[in-house]
Order: structure tokens, then C-alpha cells, then sequence
């Protein structure tokens, strides 16, 4: 069993070198299957996770390059459990939904690498290791845009490249420091982040590697200013593209922060709440004014979800339990449903080769069912009670509440923000007459897209009614995050900061 | 009158020359065969000069570790067993490229392998010596034979490249030996660890610093020469872009490394030494030269000259190691520089490959990015190699080259230049953009134009050279740690 983490990242990879052998005809058969193996595999995990316990599970280390620290170190929590489910869930479904006719094997194949680094990345638990499905991820994504995307995607895939390279080699100069400090301190070489964990840095070091981590993790996310490569890769990539970009990809910044920046630098990451959350919230309000101003409706969707990302980053500065649990949770809703949403989007634009809001109206009379689906995942994207989306936004934003109430009051319009472009994206589209004669002849959902979006609805209004088996552990883990911060802060901001979520923790 | 002088045979230790012995007596070996018999084919000497080669390596695996001979001006070190063993692997690498399937004119003379042979002869003296006069020869003997190697491919371009490199090359020479007459007027003495007690006790003296930071820079200008070093490094795309493609890709290696070591044991010295001139002006120079080529590596049309600008880059990152003058970045370098060459030395390769005689895509340059729009749908396997060698490049891991960098960054990091490693950091992202515009051409671009990308010049001894670096710079994982834990053990023993 403690194999299930190994099995899981490599089981693609060998998955996608064998599958060179398969025919194009058969390939996605071949895709699905790998993929839903994988995705069970993954809830065995679940299942075979225990919840009670908040520290890292299934854990497995071997060393790879001893003299210099680096190990094959991997291990689950809470915190990274769910993520990796719905990494391997949001693959199978972007497989099942594949629409494209052009190098089907290619994709297929390319998806399978993706899924390699998606779920290396959430269980790595050795900084080199991390780092090294990070940016091994860039590769299949650069391809994806590259070649099934728009007019410009050269332009967007590189743009999406170089973007989180140059982040990412700055934080890598920041993990060989931390490691050094780790040698001066300790006599060895480590990379692994559980014995980062216990070296306490002073904080003027910390203060720098805040930034250097900051700048990896942020451009990922992406936060206000570094988020201009994300409306581009989205615009140019393929559906499948953009439900993985959105649903998984960017979550690696955030949970980036959780798993490196928080427990590593406390009081740098109080010190800079205030820049961090001004940032956040210039995302949450700005994009969600763009977004509005957008004509297509993808980018619509794309600035929503770099604006909600802006929640789900207060969550994570909130520095207290609630906070955090709620943006880890609102990292998985995010993904569920904006990932859903790109693939609504994407069903339109194979049938009318046109995200143009002008181009539609009245959708709701010709596709019913897929006036449903898409009503529900946008309510669930605005956030409304009983679907996934209110649960993580909420506890978000409660989280943030106890550092800044204005801030949060700020951010908090962001639910209002949504519900103005969600809802006129939706009237423009959906209701009124049918002004265009091409759009009369639509057919409604097929049996291949209905398998995809069913399961996705049925998740949203599931966790959003009842989220408890999923953001219990989710909750175990960041509670001992938080109390592990407190331990190791040494400012007293820090202390103070921290100690709050710490007494209403024991309040419950 | 003179007393005589009587040396005794054992003293001069011939084994520590052994190497540079058995490379001199090959290329002999090879010129008797050629005056005995004519009309002999090439396979015959890349086959002889592959055994000498082993034969070599043999010789060199067997030496002990800081062992002195030759009257004292052969130094058998960590160093020198490195560097002679990277040359030696690159050359093995590199001369079985010359059974292509096509017929190029260097490899019709038998003195190609003789000069070949000369060559390496003279690098193994260059890094196994810490005598400044020794070194020169050794940098002499190499040089001549590689600028004749040049100008054997006889094209246009390669008589410009050999005379370019040839007029640049004797200008650095100059420089060295003006250098050395420096530090001999200071010093009296040409060997490196007299020079360092002499400089050590006189350069409290009052106006000293002026001769002994003058020999220095003189000496810095040579090596910069060499080893393509910004504002030297002019000549480097143009003599790539006239020289045959191995050449090329071989060029960005051995000499370099030859003369990286030069700058280990030299400016090592003065670094010791407590010349912070030095290496001031080595980082500067280091960041420059990485900034500066990389900037022209993003323009150019020609990927061949964007290999050439993109090794000029690196040859800078590596340089930033040498001012910094610990045990890990001097490990790193090789570290990096082993990795490099096959990642290189493939690149290029792959180039040689794809050559047209004529000239279909562009009317000057032989390897336009053009030429590779679409390169996936004509010849993947050939495709997705390019793209391995250039994410490696890249620095994307697991590709070798990442282990490299990280390692050069580490080693800056912890002599406490984060400046430096930012900087380093974001030159790789810089790089990144022009070694992706190759992979953009190749697997995302539609093919240009209906003229065939035909690869007539590949053989079966082609194919295992690039599957030996495809190999290396897929595997690294799996060796990174033995070759680090050899290499700092080789470095560490040298007492650098």
C-alpha cells in the first residue's frame, strides 16, 4: 500500500510510452482506460487514506543523489489527497470529452505525461523532486496550446512558457539557498520539505525567500500583475486545454503556498499579508470588471477564474484554519467547476465555431439540457448555497474576516462581481429569442458529453450540500499546519496572527 | 662554463606523460600507415584512432593521483584526470562521425586523424600542466591542429572560420605569452605554485599590484579568447557557422574545457590569493558574456549560429563558477561541462544529419529555422531527439543539463552570490525562449515548404553517437550521483 503514490505517477508514464504501439483508431479507448484506471487507483488511495491522521501518509523515500540531498520523497496529506483526485478525475474527463480529430494520439498520449506531473507535483515531498515534475508539466501544456490551439497559439504557449519558467527559476535559487542554510545549519544536505520544516530561518532570510518562492508560485496562480500569459493560453488552447490549465495547473501555485511558503516562512508570509491580500484583492475586483467587459465567452470564464483564484489566495493569507481548509476546498470547487465551464464552452464552439456571446441567444429553448448544466455550474461558479462553490468561497472569505474585515468586505464582492458577468454571460446567451438561423438547428448534449458533465454536476451539488467527508481531513491536516506555524513563529505578529485561528480551533 | 647536467631517467616520471605519448604515437602510427600504403579508406583510421583513443583513456584511468614528472612540469591531478577524460570522451564521441554516408573532404586525409590526434595531444597538456610555458605549447599545439582541421572541410565558409580562427587565435596566444612574460618579470618563475609564494610575499610591496594585475588581465584576455568571453567571443558564431557541424559541436567543448581548466589552476590562484580584481573582472565578463549571447541567440535565423551563441552562453555560465573558486563550483563545473557535451555534441550532431550540400532553404545560412517547420510529421523520431537536446539545454528537468545548472547555482548560492544565481536563474529563463522557437518550428509549425527535409547524411555510426547522448541526457537521474560524488572526489583530492 505504500506504493499506491509511486504506482500512481508512474502508472501514466509507462501507461503513455506503451501506448506509442497503439493505433490511432483505438487510442482513445486506450486513453479512457488508462485514465479511469488511474482515477481508481486514485480514490483506492482515498479509501485506503486514514482521515484521522494529519500528517503525510503513504510515505516513500528513496535517495536519489545522497551526496547532494536529493531524494525520490513522496507522501500525502489532507491538504494534497483531494487535489490529486480531482487532477486524475478532471484528466478522465477531459479524455472523455475529447473532441479533437487532428494527431488524436498525440493528445492522448501528451495528456497521460501531463498526468504524470500533475500528480508528481501535489505528492512530491523533496523541493528538486517538486521542482521537477513543476516544470515538467510546461512541456505537455506548451504542447497542447502549441498544437491544437487558436490563430495565436504560438504566441500563447510560448507566452505561457517562458512566463513560469522565469518564476520558477527564481524559486529554484531560493530552495538551493534554504538547502544551504539547511547544510550550514544541520551539517548535510537535504531537500526533503519535512526537514525543512524544522529549520527555523531568521526573518530577514525569510523575508527574500518569501519573495523568490512568491514569484514561482504567483505567476502560476496567476496573481495580479504576472496573470496576463492566462487569458492568451486560455483564449488559444484546445477545450481540454483549458479545463486541465484552469483545473489543476493553477492550483499548484496556491497549494504551492500552502505547502512551501506558510510552513516555511510564518512570519514573512504574516509580515506580507497586507501586500499579498492588496494584490488578491486588485485580481478579485479587477478581473471580475474585465470579465465583464469580454465579448467571448471563454474569456469570460478565464477572468472569472483568475478572479475566484484571487479568493482562494485570501484563503490561504487568512493564516488561520478556516482560511485555509476553505481555499484548499475552494481549490477543488474551482477546479470541478471551472473546468466544467471550459468544457460547456467547448461544446458550443464545436458546434458554431464561435464563443461570441453576440453569435448566440436563446440557447435555452434549443439545448435545454445543456442550458441546465451550464446553469448550474455557473451558479455554482457565483457561488451560491448548496453548491460546491459557496462552501469554499465562504470559508475563504470567513478565514480572511478575522485579519481584515474591510479587505474582506473588498473581496467579498467578488461573489457580486460574478453573479453580474455569470448572469449576463447567461441572459445573452441562453434566453431571449433565437436570433441566429444556425443556432435553431443545435443539437442538444450527446450521450459523450452528458458522460462527462454528469459526473460533474452530480460532485458540485453532492459537496455542496454535504462537503464534511471531504473537508474533514482537509480540516485535520491544515489545523495541524496552523498549529505547527504557531510553534514555529518567532515574531510576535506572527504569534499573534496565528494564534487566533488556534483559539477558535479549540473553541469548537 | 656550464655544469653538466645529468637527469635521472626515473625522475622524470615518463607514465604521467603517458597519455599525450600514446595520442603522439597514434597520429605517427596513423602517418606511417599512410606513407606505407595509399588509397586506404576512412574507416580504417576513425577506427584506429577510436583504439588509440581507448588505449588513451586506459592510460589515463591508470595514473595516480598528484604525481609530478617531466622535470617537474607535468602535474598529474584530480583536474588534469578530469579534463583529460572529458576530452578523450568527446573526442570518442565525436571522430566516428566521420563515417557519414556522404563524402566530405576532410575525411579523405589520412592527416585529418593525425592532426586529430595532435590535437587532443596538446589539450592533454594544456590540463595536465601548471607550467605556464607548458601550457602554451600545449594550447599552441592543439590550436594549429584544429584551425588545419578547419580549413579541411574546404568550403568558403570554412577557410573564413579557419583564418578567423587562426588570426584570433594567434592574438590570444599574444596575449598569453605577454602574460607570462609579466608574471615572469614579477616572479622569475613560470611555474604556478613558485609564482603564488613569490606573488604572496611581494605583493605587499608598494605599486606591485599594478605588473601583477596587469599579467593577469593579459592572461584573462587570453582565456577569454579561448574560451569565447564577452567582448572576445565575436569570432565563435562564424567559425561554428563555417565549420562542418561535429566540428562545431566539438568545438564548443573540448578547447573550451581545456582552457577552463587553465583558468581553474591560473585565476584560481590569484583568487587565492586574494586578488579581488580578478575576480571581479571574471564575473563581470561571466555575466556579461551569458547576458550578451543570449540576447543575439534570440535573433538569429540560423540554428546552427543560435548553438553557437547558445554555447558562448553557457561557456559564460560556467565561468561565473570559476570566479568563485570553492570546491563545489569547481566541481560543478565539470559536473556541467560532462553533461553539456553530449547534450551538445548531440545537438550538433543532429545537424550534421540534416545537411544539404545545397544550400535549399536560405541562401546563406545551412540550417535556417525554416528548415525544421514541421520536422514531427517528416521525421518524428529525429524531432523529438532535437526537442530532448533542447529542453536539456533548457535546463527542464529531468533532462541532464538541469542537474548542471542546479548545481553551478547551488555552488553560487552558497559562496553567497544570490545576485549572481538571480541572475543566472534568468538568463536560463532568457535562453529558454530561443531553444523553444526550435521546438515551435519543429512540432508546431506546418512544414514550409514541399522540399523534402531529407536526412542523407545519416549512417549507423551516427545513429549510436546521438543514442549515446540521448541516453546521457535522458538518464542523468541515474548517474548524477556517481558522477558528482567521482568528480568532487577527483576535485577535493586537487585541493581546489
Amino acid at each position: 500500500m505504500n506504493d499506491i503514490l509511486s504506482v500512481l505517477i508512474f502508472f501514466p508514464l509507462i501507461a503513455g510510452i506503451l501506448g506509442l504501439v497503439v493505433t490511432e483508431k483505438s487510442i482513445r479507448a486506450y486513453g479512457i482506460s488508462v485514465a479511469a484506471v488511474e482515477f481508481i487507483l486514485s480514490l483506492w488511495m482515498w479509501f485506503a487514506f486514514d482521515p484521522a491522521n494529519a500528517g503525510m501518509q503513504f510515505v516513500k523515500r528513496i535517495a536519489v543523489v545522497p551526496d547532494f540531498g536529493i531524494s525520490y520523497y513522496v507522501g500525502v496529506d489532507g491538504i494534497s489527497l483531494f487535489i490529486v483526485i480531482m487532477a486524475t478525475l478532471m484528466t478522465l474527463i477531459g479524455i472523455i470529452a475529447l473532441n479533437i480529430k487532428k494527431d488524436l494520439k498525440n493528445m492522448i498520449l501528451t495528456l497521460l505525461f501531463l498526468e504524470v506531473a500533475m500528480v508528481g507535483v501535489f505528492v512530491s515531498l523533496d523541493a528538486i523532486i517538486f521542482y521537477l515534475f513543476w516544470e515538467f508539466s510546461l512541456v505537455p501544456m506548451l504542447y497542447i496550446i502549441g498544437a491544437w490551439g487558436g490563430e495565436k497559439r504560438l504566441y500563447a504557449a510560448v507566452k505561457f512558457f517562458l512566463y513560469t519558467f522565469a518564476g520558477s527559476l527564481i524559486m529554484l535559487v531560493g530552495m538551493l539557498y534554504v538547502a544551504y542554510v539547511y547544510q550550514q545549519t544541520t551539517g548535510s544536505w537535504s531537500f526533503a520539505l519535512t526537514d525543512w520544516y524544522s529549520l527555523v530561518l531568521i526573518v530577514p532570510v525569510q523575508k527574500w525567500l518569501f519573495w523568490a518562492f512568491f514569484l514561482g508560485f504567483a505567476i502560476k496562480v496567476p496573481m495580479f500583475p504576472f496573470h496576463t500569459w492566462l487569458p492568451y493560453a486560455h483564449g488559444q488552447a484546445p477545450t481540454v486545454g483549458s479545463v486541465i490549465l484552469a483545473a489543476v495547473l493553477l492550483k499548484m501555485g496556491t497549494y504551492g503556498f500552502v505547502r512551501f511558503s506558510l510552513p516555511m516562512f510564518p512570519d514573512a508570509s504574516v509580515m506580507y499579508i497586507t501586500p499579498v491580500a492588496i494584490l488578491a484583492l486588485i485580481m478579485i475586483v479587477y478581473t471580475a470588471m474585465v470579465a465583464y467587459a469580454q465579448k467571448d465567452m471563454k474569456q469570460v470564464i478565464a477572468y472569472s477564474s483568475v478572479s475566484h483564484m484571487g479568493v482562494i489566495m485570501l484563503g490561504i493569507f487568512a493564516m488561520n484554519a478556516e482560511g485555509i481548509s476553505g481555499s484548499v476546498f475552494f481549490m477543488l470547487s474551482h477546479g470541478i467547476v471551472s473546468g466544467a465551464l471550459f468544457l460547456l464552452v467547448g461544446v458550443i464552439y464545436d458546434r458554431r465555431h464561435t464563443k461570441l456571446m453576440s453569435e448566440f441567444g436563446g440557447l435555452a429553448s434549443v439545448m435545454p439540457n445543456y442550458a441546465l448544466i451550464f446553469g448550474v455550474m455557473l451558479m455554482a461558479s457565483v457561488g451560491l448555497p448548496l453548491t460546491m462553490g459557496f462552501v469554499g468561497e465562504y470559508l475563504s472569505l470567513a478565514g480572511f474576516f478575522k485579519i481584515s474585515p474591510v479587505m474582506t468586505a473588498i473581496g467579498g464582492t467578488s461573489i457580486i462581481f460574478g453573479a453580474v458577468y455569470m448572469l449576463s454571460l447567461y441572459k445573452r446567451s441562453f434566453f431571449g429569442p433565437v436570433t441566429h438561423e444556425a443556432n435553431k438547428a443545435l443539437k442538444d448534449l450527446d450521450a459523450k458529453e452528458l458522460t462527462a458533465l454528469i459526473p460533474l454536476v452530480a460532485i458540485v451539488i453532492w459537496l455542496g450540500v454535504y462537503p464534511k467527508p471531504i473537508l474533514q481531513p482537509i480540516d485535520n491536516s491544515v489545523k495541524a499546519l496552523v498549529s505547527f506555524m504557531h510553534e514555529k513563529a518567532q515574531t510576535p505578529e506572527a504569534k499573534n496572527t496565528i494564534v487566533v485561528s488556534k483559539r477558535t480551533k479549540e473553541a469548537q | 662554463m656550464l655544469a653538466p647536467i645529468s637527469v635521472n631517467l626515473a625522475s622524470l616520471n615518463f607514465i604521467t606523460l603517458s597519455p599525450m605519448l600514446i595520442a603522439i604515437a597514434g597520429a605517427l602510427g596513423i602517418l606511417i600507415i599512410d606513407l606505407v600504403k595509399k588509397d586506404l579508406d576512412k574507416t580504417l583510421y576513425v577506427i584506429l584512432t577510436i583504439l588509440v583513443l581507448f588505449v588513451d583513456m586506459g592510460a589515463t584511468l591508470g595514473l595516480t593521483l598528484n604525481e609530478r614528472g617531466f622535470f617537474n612540469v607535468v602535474m598529474i591531478d584530480g583536474v588534469t584526470i578530469l579534463g583529460e577524460l572529458l576530452i578523450l570522451i568527446a573526442s570518442m564521441l565525436f571522430i566516428p562521425l566521420a563515417l557519414t554516408s556522404k563524402r566530405f573532404h576532410e575525411y579523405s586525409y589520412p592527416e585529418y586523424f593525425a592532426l586529430f590526434l595532435f590535437m587532443i595531444a596538446g589539450f592533454q597538456f594544456m590540463v595536465a600542466s601548471d607550467n605556464l610555458i607548458m601550457i602554451f605549447v600545449g594550447l599552441e599545439t592543439a590550436s594549429l591542429a584544429l584551425y588545419t582541421m578547419i580549413a579541411l572541410h574546404n568550403t568558403v565558409g570554412s577557410h573564413e572560420a579557419a583564418i578567423k580562427y587562426f588570426t584570433m587565435g594567434a592574438l590570444a596566444a599574444g596575449f598569453f605569452v605577454m602574460g607570462s612574460a609579466v608574471i615572469y618579470a614579477v616572479t622569475g618563475s613560470v611555474e604556478l605554485y613558485d609564482i603564488a609564494k613569490v606573488l604572496q610575499e611581494r605583493m605587499g610591496e608598494p605599486g606591485m599590484m599594478v605588473p601583477i594585475i596587469g599579467g593577469a588581465m593579459m592572461l584573462i584576455v587570453a582565456i577569454g579568447f579561448k574560451v569565447s568571453l564577452f567582448p572576445f567571443h565575436t569570432w565563435t558564431p562564424d567559425v561554428y557557422e563555417g565549420a562542418a557541424a561535429p566540428m562545431a559541436g566539438y568545438m564548443s567543448i573540448v578547447p573550451k574545457i581545456a582552457m577552463m581548466i587553465v583558468a581553474i589552476r591560473v585565476l584560481g590562484m590569484y583568487i587565492d590569493l586574494g586578488v579581488e580584481t580578478v575576480r571581479n573582472v571574471v564575473i563581470a565578463m561571466a555575466v556579461i558574456t551569458m547576458t550578451l549571447s543570449n540576447m543575439m541567440a534570440l535573433v538569429q535565423d540560423d540554428v546552427k549560429r543560435m548553438l553557437a551563441y547558445s554555447s558562448i552562453s553557457h561557456a559564460g555560465f560556467v565561468m561565473a563558477a570559476i570566479a568563485l573558486d570553492t570546491t563545489k563550483a569547481n566541481s560543478s563545473i565539470f559536473l556541467y561541462y560532462t553533461l553539456f557535451l553530449f547534450t551538445n555534441l548531440g545537438a550538433f550532431t543532429l545537424l550534421w544529419i540534416s545537411r544539404h550540400k545545397d544550400k535549399t532553404h536560405h541562401a546563406r545560412y545551412h540550417h535556417p529555422y525554416v528548415k525544421f517547420a514541421g520536422m514531427i510529421h517528416i521525421e518524428p523520431v529525429a524531432a523529438v531527439i532535437m526537442a530532448i537536446f533542447m529542453l536539456s539545454l533548457t535546463g527542464v528537468p529531468p533532462f541532464s543539463l538541469f542537474w548542471g545548472k542546479m548545481y553551478v547555482i547551488s555552488a553560487t548560492v552558497d559562496a553567497g552570490y544570490i545576485w549572481l544565481a538571480i541572475i543566472m536563474g534568468l538568463n536560463s529563463a532568457i535562453a529558454a525562449y530561443y531553444y523553444l522557437k526550435l521546438i515551435v518550428y519543429m512540432f508546431l509549425m506546418p512544414a514550409a515548404s514541399k522540399a523534402r527535409t531529407v536526412y542523407n547524411n545519416r549512417s549507423l555510426a551516427l545513429e549510436i553517437v546521438i543514442g549515446i547522448a540521448v541516453f546521457a541526457t535522458v538518464a542523468s537521474i541515474f548517474y548524477v550521483q556517481p558522477l558528482m560524488h567521482y568528480i568532487t572526489y577527483l576535485i577535493g583530492a586537487s585541493g581546489y
